[in-house]
């Protein structure tokens, strides 16, 4: 938790008035709470990344190579070159402002930089001084801007003030995306070395032991094996959770918080009560131990550096397909970049779920389906035995992450899944749901204690959502299908909605899942006695 | 992805659009025509100048039915000074006797239908 | 002062041809009556041909599609066929929506802060609304305007222009989108001086097109309606210039000359400015593809090999712990 935060009632209270200064001035003043450490020398040089240097933010001198200039143009004229997005997104703008209060970080921090079209115009109006014929004869008056070291540094804390989450794209009349914009942007500033230690130690972790926290094989099967021991004290049962198992039919693979994080891990329970239930021939692999992917936030290289294990490892351990778990940008690059990378998949199957017998077409090229998507199936195949009621302990709403829904439209599987596995499911209002959810506001490798402040911001949209159903029907659970969002709500609803837990998808599975031959359940995924199951103890 | 293809196709149909007039008088062949007008053998001077009575005789035709209709006026004076009754059919016609060669050719060519001959009727015509 | 110097320069294009046809000769009204609208339809053509394949020589190499509905998955699951495609034709319908409708502005909401802090988002079509007034009676307008250029008037422009005239009122008749093009770029420009956050991100170029917008239609307004010209000399010149056989009759007056060499000045500034957003939408990957990445393999032409972690670099730096953990080994 960060040192200083104001109180939520004054955080609250922001000013949308523009301020006297033109947008055109780049000054910008790092605040602690409000920006990101850069990465430690150790994790750049291990990813082999250039200019790896020690600095911070704070530093008056950045210590920019000599040409840091041309490689900057150089670097935005190559992109323009490779992504016709970048080069559409910069040139058809016509500021109409739609974008402005989409963002929630502008609608939590009021700094008209954070407006997805002023975010774009950070690099806009270089790109015009630079690369078009107006901007080069008229310079300021045609919204050029000749390119400082003032603007890296305002670049750096903008294009680290935006979650990649691709709600303002849903409003822009052009589907101006700003991800795209902030992808680009971080990966100029990456080739002068400006990279932020949340992303890019994780990645250098990812890269060497095949997850984000660096996970060693021997620590992976110790948390897999401690769950299984949790799930049998709960359950009555001893599952198996096959390991780097050759020859296995499903390869399954999820974002290391699950068997790592709290309140994650109570989902990975449910997993492993679901994939034993029904007896699916699966395994799990210490390489790719790792469903995310912080690489995407930090370049497409990086993403596919990093992705590059998901088939590798599906290849070497010869599985038919492969399953993924709760996680939003992990699914963002599995649907949308995966296979264009590292594909084709062509040794795998059409996956095929062998409990229902259908054929995952949706999915016949990449070979990879959501475990929403698994689920939902079985489901309506009717192949589980649900008790609903040993998830009435839970008021329960849900949170669409912003990849799955906008990257993917996984709208309806997760909400056909609660609504088979608890009697108590409460949709938040309709403009921060499905394709308009907010982000949790943490998300694109910006989740850090040293974030804190603008992550309260950020997240504000959202959190007054949830106390939204909270006044109006006692919500208590916030329900979610991403390892970010598990790892970032918690501490967003402390602040700003308390008396919300928040919970995987597959944990109200896992709660609601009669399984063959387990004991009477007193508690639930976490342990806690079951509505009616308390102990009472008498004096 | 490229898409080279559908973009070409894409452009081809906006060419095709935004230049439609172009081949449209290619294929009606009447590009150069030009309305010729039939002028009035003997009288060489309308009741305005010339330069006005071609963007402006509208408005000189509903100044004139205003004051007939609504005033009870009959004459007005003409450039030369002269009374000339406020009259379509016995002014304008009076000189200009063929309303097909002289009226309709502008208006049929600039796509106009005054709702003159909603009321007024050229005697010529009704014979 | 952005808004001013915009303005200043809409003025000199209007006053340019004011004083010059005005007190010029023959060659004068040639310049702005043929040489000037030969450039201005030359740089629009070419310059739109030329941005659009400038765009299109970068490939998009991923299929960044934001899905604004259900995808298609499950076969019992309802899928949103427009909002979420996954065919050409779901693509189609959902560009024609983006393109006729401005769907995605119709979902534009407001969002306010109450003490609390509480937030609340309230829909808020009158941009929406206003675009599409703009841009529709900008085309009905601009088809309109075929009359002066087609001999025989097409049929269409007959019927489109019946209708825009539909209330029969005043002479010569009043046509609706006049009015409705000035009121909505008139509430798209106040729009923008008076809302403090788009006031903000406004640049010169955004005053500017709606200054030059505004100063067509009105100019076109003036020419119809008050300071009225010999439109047969128009259409004769219409006509000339299209079968490239350009005379300028002496009849037309010098309002009419403002108003063309505002058009040929718009036509002109056209493709290098947002004003290409008309092309652009086209051509925005976020909504021209089908959202099928899974089903079928997206190319990416650049797609370069990266230097990844094997398994076997992996296995060699934690065979030890694995062997000890009881894990599967490749080489013992």
């Amino acid at each position: 938790m960060a040192e200083k935060i104001l109180p939520p009632e004054e955080l609250g209270r922001v000013d949308y008035s523009p301020p006297k200064k033109s947008w055109m001035d780049p000054k910008v003043e790092f605040r602690k709470g409000t920006f990101n450490y850069g990465a430690v020398p150790s994790s750049t040089s291990y990813l082999d990344l250039p200019f790896s240097r020690k600095w911070q933010p704070t530093d008056d001198d950045w210590q920019l190579p000599d040409n840091w200039k041309e490689i900057i143009l150089n670097g935005l004229k190559d992109r323009l070159k490779k992504y016709r997005s970048l080069k559409v997104f910069m040139d058809i703008c016509v500021r109409c402002g739609a974008c402005a209060d989409k963002c929630h970080f502008y609608i939590g921090s009021g700094d008209p930089k954070n407006m997805p079209v002023l975010r774009a115009e950070l690099l806009r109006s270089v790109y015009r001084n630079d690369f078009t014929t107006a901007g080069k004869l008229l310079g300021k008056l045609a919204g050029g801007r000749k390119l400082t070291k003032e603007i890296i540094k305002e670049w750096f804390y903008y294009f680290y003030q935006c979650t990649e989450c691709r709600r303002c794209s849903v409003f822009c009349p052009y589907g101006i995306d700003t991800a795209e914009i902030t992808m680009m942007g971080r990966e100029l500033l990456n080739l002068l070395g400006l990279d932020i230690d949340w992303i890019t130690t994780p990645a250098a972790n990812c890269f060497r032991t095949g997850n984000h926290l660096g996970i060693q094989p021997h620590g992976f099967k110790d948390s897999v094996e401690f769950a299984v021991d949790d799930l049998e004290e709960i359950t009555g049962i001893r599952v198996e959770a096959p390991i780097n198992k050759k020859g296995a039919e499903v390869l399954f693979i999820v974002p290391s918080a699950d068997y790592f994080g709290d309140p994650h891990y109570f989902g990975f329970l449910g997993y492993l009560a679901l994939l034993h239930e029904i007896g699916l021939d699966y395994t799990f692999s210490t390489f790719a131990s790792e469903g995310g992917n912080f690489g995407l936030f930090h370049s497409a290289e990086m993403m596919k550096r990093l992705n590059a294990k998901m088939y590798m490892e599906a290849k070497r351990l010869g599985v038919k397909w492969i399953l993924g778990g709760e996680c939003g940008h992990m699914w963002r690059v599995i649907h949308q970049y995966m296979d264009t990378v590292n594909g084709p998949a062509d040794f795998l199957e059409v996956p095929v779920s062998p409990i229902t017998g259908t054929r995952f077409e949706h999915a016949a090229s990449t070979k990879m389906i959501h475990i929403a998507e698994f689920t939902a199936d079985l489901i309506k195949h009717g192949k589980l035995n649900l008790d609903k009621s040993r998830n009435d302990q839970w008021r329960v709403t849900f949170h669409d992450s912003c990849n799955p829904a906008r990257a993917m439209g996984l709208l309806e599987e997760p909400r056909f899944i609660l609504n088979s596995v608890c009697n108590h499911f409460y949709e938040m209002p309709e403009n921060t749901i499905r394709e308009q959810t907010f982000c949790c506001g943490s998300g694109a490798g910006l989740g850090t204690d040293e974030n804190f402040e603008m992550r309260m911001r950020g997240g504000l949209p959202r959190a007054n959502a949830v106390k939204y159903v909270q006044e109006q029907h006692d919500v208590n659970m916030l329900c979610c299908i991403c390892a970010i969002d598990k790892a970032t709500l918690p501490p967003l609803m402390d602040y700003w909605v308390p008396g919300i837990q928040v919970g995987a998808l597959h944990e109200l599975v896992g709660n609601a899942l009669v399984m063959k031959g387990e004991k009477e359940r007193v508690t639930d995924m976490r342990s806690n006695p079951l509505p009616g199951k308390e102990v009472t103890v008498d004096a | 992805m490229r898409d080279k293809g559908r973009i070409i196709i894409g452009l081809v149909i906006f060419l095709i659009l935004i230049t439609f007039p172009v081949w449209y008088n290619v294929a009606r062949g009447k590009a150069g025509y030009v309305p010729q007008l039939e002028k009035p053998a003997t009288v060489k001077q309308c009741v305005r100048d010339t330069s006005f009575m071609k963007a402006h005789h509208m408005d000189l035709l509903d100044e004139w039915r205003d004051r007939v209709v609504r005033k009870g006026e009959v004459m007005d004076i003409d450039m030369a000074g002269k009374p000339v009754e406020m009259s379509l059919t016995r002014t304008c016609l009076g000189c200009h006797h063929n309303r097909e060669a002289f009226c309709n050719r502008c208006h049929s060519y600039m796509d106009v239908s005054p709702y003159c001959w909603d009321c007024h009727v050229d005697p010529k015509e009704t014979k | 002062m952005k808004l001013f110097i915009s303005l200043l320069a809409v003025l000199v294009l209007i006053i340019l041809p004011l004083i010059l046809v005005a007190n010029g000769g023959d060659s004068i009204r040639y310049l702005f009556g043929v040489i000037v609208p030969y450039v201005g339809i030359a740089v629009f053509l070419f310059g739109i041909i030329y941005r659009v394949l400038h765009w299109a020589r970068s490939p998009v190499p991923f299929r960044i599609v934001t899905t604004c509905g259900q995808q298609r998955s499950l076969p019992w699951i309802k899928s949103s066929k427009l909002e979420n495609p996954h065919t050409i034709w779901g693509v189609l319908g959902r560009m024609l929506l983006e393109v006729l409708c401005f769907r995605s502005l119709f979902r534009n909401t407001k969002v306010e802060l109450h003490e609390g802090p509480k937030l609340a988002y309230g829909a808020d079509k009158w941009l929406w609304a206003a675009g599409l007034a703009f841009h529709w009676s900008l085309l009905i307008i601009f088809l309109r305007h075929f009359k002066y250029f087609a001999e025989p008037v097409p049929y269409f422009v007959t019927v489109i222009q019946n209708l825009d005239g539909f209330f029969q009122v005043g002479l010569p008749i009043l046509y609706i989108t006049d009015i409705i093009v000035v009121v909505a770029l008139t509430y798209i420009f106040l729009r923008r001086v008076f809302v403090p956050q788009v006031r903000y991100i406004s640049l010169p170029a955004d005053y500017f097109a709606l200054f030059l917008l505004l100063g067509i239609t009105i100019s076109g307004i003036v020419v119809r309606y008050f300071f009225k010209t010999d439109i047969v000399g128009v259409k004769e010149l219409g006509t000339g210039l299209l079968s490239f056989h350009p005379v300028v009759p002496a009849s037309i007056g010098v309002s009419f000359f403002i108003h063309l060499f505002l058009v040929s000045c718009l036509l002109m500034y056209f493709p290098f400015s947002k004003l290409m957003h008309m092309g652009g939408v086209f051509l925005s990957p976020t909504r021209n593809l089908v959202n099928n990445s899974r089903a079928k393999r997206h190319i990416n032409p650049w797609n370069y090999p990266v230097k990844v972690h094997t398994y076997e670099e992996y296995e060699d730096e934690f065979r030890e712990v694995m062997r000890a953990a009881g894990l599967p080994l490749e080489k013992e």
